[in-house]
């Protein structure tokens, strides 16, 4: 038999027997128990393959990569904050926490920006499912897929030659010099180009959520300021924009954790060259391109702590939200 | 807005009307503006998937409008029979179905245990489920793999499925908790007392009402695990690229292609196509996953 069709089989009826199966069984095997008991054991039964795989996949990793961060690259010694050091120190690691930084400042601001002035505006027009649709699109794509959307958007011929990517077309029909988009470094340059591909990806999460929080405020609360006499620009600045503070700030963090794990685009498009370099993609190449363990779990490490202040914020603030619901 | 302008008589007169008209056009122009924007990245490609190589490699894209007659299905034809597309789509369901149901199942199983059970320390529990959210992917994949090659998992379907179980559930189990939760604890009760098992209140009951989180999470968990190319790259493209995934496949060809991209576009699309069906037939249910998968990044 094909093995295509074995997995097939395994995926579609296997897998799904052998969870339904496990949940029977262990009714079954506390038929067993005496009736006091079973309620006792009950709990832990249920809640066994979950803490199972987060302890496997979440909880011991990060402990031995914490480990491996504190020891020499063979794993034969300790050398105590050394790998750390070294991160501090490395000209290529700083460069890549540097992209890090502009990249979380400039996806949440263009993320919010857009997200704002959109969710706002179609709130007006009439097509706006259409249009909210068009701009949400791009977030159900993989990374890869809109890296390679967007290198054709980038794409660069030399002078004289016909321009067959559509940013260097306009730019050369106003009589500019076509520009290569991901190799300028100057004022990181290329990374702003990167962080663009990721905004238009992620503008439509932004909107969705602000465009949600729009809809629950009071339209009374802003008839009243119009009727005083307030201006369409003080009733936005005044009453709606405090109104979706703890939105804006749901957008941000999350936005800011996104930002801060970005890979996928940077891997495809450039590699890390020409100074666009990120912390996860340090972490690759500290792991396959050079080997050293102990350096990649300082950088992985280094990327955790730099996450933990912002989901924390993130979850209390999902929590508040979810005992308002 | 409107309704305030309605009140005023003069509004009604033609001059009115085509002044308020006018006045609304920027609004207009900027959203359609916006679209356009937002539209021609994927347009572009689109078309490109359907050009010549050679017209690809000399002209752009909106030169199809000048010779329409050009657009062809043989970069399509290419890449599902030589480009090796095809078995990376399968290979990519094969990730990502049970990839999306094992997590489902096991995190309903904890989340019904910490909505409906009662055992020691069980908040404690809970809350250190949810903190495993702060762990980015990046600090599990060097012990996962040498844990992987001590069983022989790395490049197998296997491996994926796990690892995408693991680093789905926090964020699967305080969903489902949340909404189990805010059941009616009724219904509960009286199948108890109905003598009806916890297994047949699970299924019968708290599975079929908790539908709404369900779909959402599944919806997210579908795009994440067939959009994710880091997870896929780690376990299985590395070691067996037989088992790789559309993701993977598509990140090769375009360091691998250099310049020759013509039928990469076409190889993009495909990869493509399930999140877009997926987006157009549920939309309302993914925009609703997306909201309240705002929590993890």
């Amino acid at each position: 038999m094909d093995p295509r069709l074995i997995t097939a089989v395994i995926v579609v009826v296997g897998v799904p027997a052998v969870l339904v199966g496990y949940i029977v069984a262990t009714e079954q095997l506390l038929r067993l128990a005496p009736e006091r008991v079973k309620p006792r054991i009950r709990p832990w039964l249920w809640l066994l393959p979950a803490f199972a795989f987060l302890f496997v996949f979440l909880v011991y990793p990060t402990i031995r990569t914490f480990i491996y961060s504190l020891q020499n690259s063979a794993g034969t010694e300790w050398v105590g904050l050394r790998n750390y050091f070294w991160f501090f120190g490395s000209s290529g690691a700083l460069d890549a926490l540097l992209n890090n930084v502009i990249w979380v400042v400039l996806l949440t601001g263009l993320v919010l920006g857009f997200g704002v002035l959109i969710a706002v505006l179609v709130d007006r027009v009439r097509y706006e499912s259409v249009a909210k649709s068009v701009i949400f699109l791009p977030l159900a794509i993989s990374g890869t897929a809109a890296s390679v959307i967007w290198l054709f958007m980038f794409s660069y011929q030399p002078p004289g030659v016909a321009q067959t990517g559509t940013l260097n077309a306009i730019v050369t029909s106003v009589g500019v010099a076509p520009v290569t988009y991901l190799q300028t470094s100057a004022f990181r340059f290329n990374t702003i180009m990167l962080i663009i591909v990721m905004a238009w990806m992620w503008t439509g999460f932004g909107m969705v959520i602000i465009s949600a929080a729009l809809k629950g405020i009071n339209p009374e609360l802003l008839e009243a300021a119009r009727v005083d006499g307030a201006s369409e620009w003080q009733v936005f600045r005044r009453i709606t924009f405090p109104l979706l503070g703890p939105t804006l700030a749901v957008v941000s963090t999350t936005v800011t954790i996104t930002a801060l794990k970005a890979f996928d685009i940077v891997y495809v498009m450039t590699n890390g060259a020409y100074n666009t370099n990120v912390i996860a993609n340090e972490m690759w190449q500290e792991m396959f391109n050079f080997g050293n363990f102990a350096h990649g779990s300082a950088v992985a490490i280094v990327l955790m702590v730099a996450i933990i202040p912002v989901m924390a914020f993130n979850i209390q603030r999902f929590r508040a939200q979810e005992a308002i619901r | 807005m409107t309704s305030v302008a309605a009140a005023r008589p003069a509004a009604r007169s033609y001059a009115g009307a085509f002044r308020r008209r006018l006045g609304t056009l920027p609004k207009h122009v900027v959203v359609i503006g916006l679209m356009v924007l937002w539209l021609v990245p994927t347009i572009g490609l689109f078309v490109n998937s359907f050009r010549p190589a050679a017209a690809v490699q000399s002209s752009g894209w909106w030169t199809f409008l000048i010779h329409p007659s050009q657009l062809t299905l043989s970069n399509y034809r290419y890449v599902l029979a030589q480009g090796g597309l095809l078995p990376a789509f399968v290979n990519s369901l094969f990730i990502t179905i049970p990839a999306t149901i094992i997590p489902l199942f096991v995190a309903a199983f904890a989340a019904y245990a910490f909505a409906w059970m009662k055992f020691p320390a069980k908040n404690v529990l809970f809350v250190a489920v949810v903190g495993l959210l702060v762990v980015p992917l990046q600090t599990t994949f060097i012990p996962i793999l040498q844990l992987y090659g001590t069983f022989g998992l790395n490049g197998q379907f296997l491996a994926l499925w796990l690892a995408h179980t693991g680093y789905g559930l926090p964020f699967a189990v305080y969903l489902l908790r949340n909404f189990m939760g805010s059941l009616p604890s009724e219904v509960f009760e009286s199948a108890e007392i109905d003598g009806a098992s916890p297994v047949t209140a699970f299924f019968r009951l708290a599975l079929p009402m908790s539908v709404p989180a369900i779909a959402a999470l599944a919806i997210f968990q579908f795009l994440f695990v067939w959009n994710d190319l880091l997870v896929a790259l780690i376990y299985v493209g590395a070691t067996n690229p037989d088992n790789a995934p559309l993701t993977v496949i598509l990140a090769n060809l375009v360091s691998s292609l250099g310049s020759g991209w013509w039928y990469l576009a076409a190889a993009a699309f495909i990869a493509m196509s399930v999140p877009l069906a997926v987006f157009f037939a549920l939309q309302r249910y993914f925009v609703r996953g997306i909201v309240s998968g705002s929590v993890k990044g």
